[in-house]
């Protein structure tokens, strides 16, 4: 176990105008923590999950990763390109919608090899072997390699953009409501092999859904957000067996019993 | 050795936001320790707090007041106070849990469920499922279940499915509601057989069991949770 974390985020906070994206948020990552932050539409999780990925900047506050030399770096005082770099190897975003996270026009071979190419990859063989492995570590069939994702449904679509973006072997993957709109047995299938994969890679994760049962299944951590705030932080088994704030306790008791 | 796991003046309440914030008080002022090679058995009628207080020990409960002291790694940490990170690494290394229902993972095969725990410490996968293979043959589970998810198991498969998996690690401490809830006199038996095993091993049992024949083969020592009943402290 290492006792450094992966990722120190502290008093981030981002205004849209007068209005609150998010508002004083502060807390550490390990590697191979995944940390599920829920709450409603609106509540913050989209505006946080964006700025701790670089796609947005915050109005105030300081995020550093640890390198891979082991260094911590300022997230938002790196360059474009610096954090293009990171982007594109280090870490990874799984997109509710596939279409945001894929090439659409291109192969599935493509689309995966594509980040491979990325960081620097140029032998069209290796690169084909990988892509091949790695669809069928998604469960997507060899003989689809050269279809393009329009052709494929949802549930492949979305398991096509995971290979995607695990291919190059990252330390943290973001991922905005990685199951939203797809049907039951599609998101349990895909909830098994995201749980499978975050295991055997030791993946850290930060994981937005505004399904709790996603994050009983996914995360070791939670938190709940509310009108851009923290409300309640803690081991995810906890805070969803003994919610303490008012608002889980109103999330907790809205899940619908089957 | 010092003590598995010391627990002083611990208190706890639930307050119901949606009713008003109305506050009910589940147990106060408990306090006991639990010895290395004994099983200690929480005993009480249902409502009494036996489920809360075990719940508080495997951090699966938030804890209002008091300390629940634990052995970790050659140290002592509070586990009221600890921090999810610290909660996580008790339960992998020092502290096992076999609840009373079983909480599946769609696909995921029933020796898979019970290997997990070894996996997580670090084993090899393959050794852990032969030692999963071994626990669900010594439960008596049929072995064309194995390879099956438990979602469709009846309770006292599921049950098993468990019990192996609180069984199959070596953690010095372990915590068990009513794992013989559900079964037949022949698998208690087993159960009650791995414990004498667990005991000898010198982990630390704390338990709730209604089964009056079972209480009686695994308890060294009875602690009455209505003693920690919240009204008794103010008098």
């Amino acid at each position: 176990m290492t006792d450094e974390p992966l990722l120190r985020v502290s008093a981030l906070s981002k205004f849209y105008g007068s209005r609150v994206g998010c508002d004083n948020v502060s807390f550490d990552l390990w590697p191979g923590e995944v940390l599920a932050v829920v709450g409603e539409s609106g509540s913050g999780k989209t505006t946080l999950l964006n700025c701790l990925s670089t796609r947005l900047l915050p109005s105030s506050g300081t995020a550093s990763y640890r390198m891979r030399d082991g260094q911590f770096r300022e997230l938002y005082r790196m360059s474009e390109a610096e954090r293009r770099f990171l982007m594109r190897t280090d870490w990874g975003f799984v997109h509710q919608n596939p279409a945001d996270g894929l090439r659409m026009t291109v192969s599935a071979g493509a689309n995966v090899g594509e980040r491979l190419m990325a960081v620097g990859d140029r032998h069209y063989g290796k690169i084909r072997a990988t892509a091949v492995d790695w669809l069928s570590r998604v469960e997507i069939e060899e003989d689809r390699i050269d279809d393009e994702p329009r052709a494929f449904s949802g549930g492949m679509r979305q398991r096509l953009q995971i290979a995607r973006n695990l291919v190059t072997g990252p330390r943290l993957v973001f991922m905005d409501e990685p199951t939203g709109g797809l049907d039951v047995s599609v998101q349990a299938r895909l909830l098994d092999l995201l749980r499978g994969l975050v295991t055997d890679l030791g993946l850290a994760a930060i994981v937005v859904t505004h399904d709790l049962a996603v994050a009983r299944l996914l995360s070791q951590r939670m938190m709940v957000m509310k009108d851009g705030r923290v409300v309640e932080s803690g081991l995810t088994d906890r805070v969803l067996d003994d919610p303490r704030a008012p608002y889980t306790q109103l999330l907790v008791s809205s899940i619908l019993q089957v | 050795m010092p003590t598995p796991l010391v627990v002083s003046d611990v208190a706890k309440s639930f307050t119901m936001h949606l009713r008003d914030g109305i506050k009910l008080p589940v147990v106060a002022g408990v306090s006991f320790s639990i010895k290395a090679g004994e099983c200690t058995v929480l005993g009480g009628p249902s409502g009494a707090g036996k489920s809360s207080i075990l719940k508080m020990l495997y951090g699966n409960y938030a804890v209002d007041e008091g300390q629940i002291i634990v052995s970790h790694e050659d140290g002592l940490i509070d586990l009221a106070n600890a921090s999810p990170r610290t909660v996580l690494a008790v339960r992998r290394q020092t502290i096992g849990y076999v609840s009373q229902f079983l909480r599946t993972v769609p696909r995921v095969s029933a020796l898979d469920v019970i290997a997990e725990p070894l996996v997580e410490r670090g084993q090899e996968r393959e050794a852990a499922r032969g030692r999963a293979r071994a626990l669900l043959a010594q439960l008596n589970l049929p072995e064309k279940l194995w390879a099956l998810p438990p979602a469709t198991f009846s309770g006292g498969e599921q049950q098993r499915v468990n019990i192996a998996r609180g069984f199959i690690t070596e953690h010095p401490i372990l915590l068990l509601d009513e794992p013989t809830a559900s079964l037949d006199a022949t698998n208690r038996d087993v159960v009650i057989e791995l414990i004498a095993a667990k005991k000898a091993a010198g982990v630390a049992l704390l338990g709730i069991f209604h089964d009056h024949d079972v209480r009686e083969a695994v308890a060294d020592r009875i602690i009455d949770v209505t003693a920690f009943a919240p009204g008794k402290l103010a008098a």
